[in-house]
C-alpha cells in the first residue's frame, strides 16, 4: 500500500491502526482475567465451603479422628515457628550474600558464574531442596526430623529470593550516594552499614516477605524431611517460668505445618474433613495474602521517606 | 606548559603540584602528562570542551577512581606542606579523601536528616559526641551560607530542600570536617541561575579558608571565581596561568578559539 497522501487517507490509516491498539487491549484482559479469575474461582470455592467450619476451636483444637472435633492449633503453631527459623537464618544470610556481590565482589567470570547460578537455584525444584535437607539436616548433621531441619530446608529455598532481591534494591541506589560517602573518606563498610543497608531495607524486607509467603505454602520440601502429618501435642513453650525464661527445646521438636495437614485431611474419604481442608486452605490462603499487604505496606511506606 | 606569571608575585604558598600526571581508564589514556600547581586558598578553575579530561583530573586529586576496577595513574600529585604524592600506592585514598573534600555535579544529599548529612563526615571521623557535632554542624553551615534557612529544621529529611539548598548542604557536608582542599566537580550545573549566583559567591568566600579546585562548563563562571585558570583539550593541557591573563590575552590560539567561542 502506498503511503497516505490525502487527509482523508491519513485519518483512514489512524483508524486501521488503532483497531490494533482495540485488539491488543482486548487480549491483554483477557490473559489477566485468566489467571485473576482462575485464583478468584479457587478462593471463593474454598471460602463457600470451608468459611461455615471456622469459628474459635478450630484454631484451639490438635487434629483429631472425628472431623468435627479437629483443628490447626498444631499446624499454625508449626508454621509460625518454621517461620520464624526460615527468615532468622534465610534473612542474614541472604542480605549478607547479596552486599558482597554488589559492593564487595570484584566483577569478573566467577562472580558471573556465581550470579548464574544463585538465579538457577531459585528454580530448582523445592522437592529437591528436601532431598538435600533430609540426606544433610536430618540424617548428617542430626537435627532429626524437627522444626529446626525444616525451618533451615526452607531458608536455603528462599535464599536465591533474598539475595536477588537485595541486589536489586542496593542496585537502585544511585551511584552518587556512594560516591558521597566515600569521597567524605568512609571505607566499604562504612559505606555499606550507614547508607547502602538503610537504603535498601524497602525492598530487602519486600523480597524477604515474599519469599517467606512463597516458603510457607511449601509442602514437598517438608514431608521429604519428614514432618508428622498427626501430631496432637505442642512444641515446647519459647518462654519459662523458670531462669533462663528463654528455650530452644521448641527447635528439636517434631512438628507439622499448614499445607501438610490440608494434605493429609483432603487424602481422607469423609467429606467432612475435605471441609476441613477447605477452611484450613482458606486460612493459608488468608495467611499468605497478609504477608504479601505487609510487604506492599512497607514499601509504600519506607519508599515515601526515599526518592532518588 | 606551567607559565605562572611572575609580575603577579602571587604570595600564595603551593598547596600541591601536579607532575607528569598521566591517567587510563583501562586501554584508554585520558590524561597525557599534566604538570600544573595549585595554590593555597585559591580558586583553580578548569575548562574545557565535554571530553578533554578534566573531571577526570579533578577527581584524581582524591582518589576517586580508585574506587572502579582498571584505572591506572601515572605521575604524582604532591600535596603540602608534607609533600606526600597522594597517587602512590603505598598511600591510602581514605587519607587522602579525609583531607580533600569534593562536591559533585549533581547535588548528593544522603536520604537521612540535614543534620546527619552536615555530621556524616565528622561520624566517619569518629566523634560521637552531640556538643562538638552540633557545634561543627553549625559552623558548616555557616559557612555553606545554609545556616539561617535550615535551623529551625535540622532533623527535615534533606530531600526537602530546594535544588541550590541541596548543593550548599553537600558543600556544608564537604566543609564540617575542615578539608585542606575542596574539589568542586561543576557544581552548578544542575542548578538555575539564582542557585549558581550563590554557589559562586560561596566560592568566593570559601578560598579564604580552603584551597579550591573547581571543574566548569562555564567560562563566565571559570572568570568571575577563579584565581589560575587551566585549559584542557583531549586529555592535554594546553594552557595554564592566572585568569585575567588567560581570558585577555591567552598565548595560545587554542585557547582563544575555545574562550571566544569559535570552537567547542
Amino acid at each position: 500500500m502506498a503511503y497516505a497522501k490525502n487527509l482523508a487517507e491519513i485519518r483512514l490509516l489512524i483508524a486501521s491502526h488503532k483497531r490494533w491498539d482495540l485488539f491488543f487491549a482486548c487480549v491483554g484482559v483477557l490473559a489477566l482475567m485468566i489467571g485473576v479469575l482462575t485464583f478468584t474461582a479457587l478462593f471463593v470455592d474454598m471460602a463457600i465451603k470451608g468459611v461455615p467450619r471456622l469459628d474459635w476451636d478450630f484454631f484451639t483444637s490438635f487434629p483429631s479422628r472425628h472431623a468435627g472435633r479437629a483443628g490447626i492449633l498444631s499446624a499454625w503453631v508449626g508454621s509460625t515457628l518454621v517461620m520464624l527459623t526460615t527468615a532468622f537464618f534465610a534473612v542474614p544470610l541472604g542480605v549478607a550474600a547479596g552486599l558482597y556481590l554488589e559492593e564487595y565482589a570484584p566483577k569478573n567470570w566467577i562472580t558471573d558464574i556465581i550470579e548464574i547460578n544463585i538465579t538457577n537455584l531459585a528454580g530448582v525444584p523445592s522437592i529437591v531442596y528436601g532431598l538435600l535437607a533430609l540426606g544433610l539436616f536430618v540424617y548428617q548433621f542430626g537435627f532429626g526430623q524437627s522444626i529446626l531441619s525444616a525451618g533451615l530446608t526452607l531458608a536455603l529455598l528462599i535464599l536465591p529470593v533474598v539475595i536477588v532481591a537485595t541486589r536489586e534494591a542496593i542496585r537502585s541506589i544511585p551511584q552518587g550516594i556512594r560516591e558521597g560517602a566515600y569521597a567524605l573518606g568512609a571505607t566499604q563498610w562504612q559505606v555499606c552499614k550507614d547508607h547502602i543497608v538503610p537504603y535498601s531495607t524497602s525492598g530487602i524486607l519486600t523480597g524477604v516477605i515474599i519469599g517467606m509467603a512463597r516458603a510457607i505454602g511449601e509442602t514437598a520440601p517438608i514431608i521429604t524431611i519428614g514432618a508428622l502429618t498427626f501430631i496432637a501435642f505442642l512444641p515446647p513453650s519459647p518462654v519459662k517460668a523458670e531462669a533462663p525464661f528463654v528455650s530452644f527445646e521448641w527447635l528439636t521438636s517434631p512438628f507439622t505445618v499448614m499445607p501438610i495437614q490440608m494434605f493429609n485431611w483432603t487424602s481422607r474419604p469423609e467429606a467432612a474433613f475435605l471441609v476441613n481442608a477447605a477452611a484450613a486452605g482458606f486460612v493459608l490462603v488468608l495467611m499468605t495474602l497478609a504477608m504479601n499487604g505487609l510487604a506492599i505496606y512497607i514499601r509504600f511506606r519506607l519508599r515515601k521517606k526515599i526518592k532518588w | 606548559m606551567v607559565a605562572v606569571p611572575a609580575q603577579e608575585a602571587a604570595p600564595a604558598a603551593l598547596k600541591a603540584e601536579v607532575k607528569d600526571l598521566s591517567f587510563h581508564y583501562g586501554d584508554f589514556q585520558a590524561l597525557k602528562r599534566l604538570n600544573m600547581p595549585v595554590y593555597e586558598k585559591q580558586v583553580t578553575a578548569l575548562i574545557g570542551p565535554s571530553g578533554c579530561g578534566k573531571s577526570t583530573f579533578l577527581r584524581s586529586f582524591n582518589r576517586m577512581h580508585d574506587l572502579y576496577p582498571g584505572n591506572r595513574y601515572e605521575g604524582e600529585i604532591r600535596l603540602f606542606p608534607d609533600n606526600v604524592n597522594v597517587l602512590a600506592p603505598g598511600v591510602d585514598p581514605i587519607e587522602v579523601r579525609m583531607r580533600i573534600s569534593m562536591v559533585f555535579q549533581k547535588p548528593n544529599p544522603f536520604p537521612k536528616s540535614i543534620y546527619e548529612n552536615v555530621a556524616y563526615g565528622l561520624r566517619v571521623r569518629g566523634e560521637n559526641r552531640r556538643v562538638s557535632l552540633n557545634e561543627k554542624v553549625e559552623e558548616a553551615l555557616r559557612n555553606a551560607a545554609l545556616w539561617d534557612e535550615v535551623k529551625d529544621r535540622m532533623s527535615e529529611p534533606a530531600f526537602n530542600l530546594s535544588g541550590g539548598q541541596q548543593q550548599r548542604l553537600c558543600i556544608a557536608r564537604a566543609l564540617a570536617t575542615d578539608p585542606e582542599m575542596l574539589l568542586f566537580d561543576e557544581p552548578t550545573s544542575a542548578l538555575d541561575p539564582i542557585a549558581t549566583a550563590s554557589i559562586e559567591e560561596l566560592i568566593h568566600d570559601l578560598k579564604k579558608k580552603v584551597t579550591i579546585v573547581i571543574v566548569t562548563h562555564n567560562m563566565q563562571q571559570a572568570a568571575r571565581v577563579s584565581d589560575y585558570t587551566a585549559y584542557m583539550y583531549l586529555g592535554e593541557l594546553i594552557e595554564y596561568g592566572v585568569t585575567d591573563e588567560i581570558f585577555i590575552k591567552p598565548k595560545k590560539k587554542q585557547t582563544e578559539d575555545y574562550i571566544t567561542g569559535r570552537f567547542g
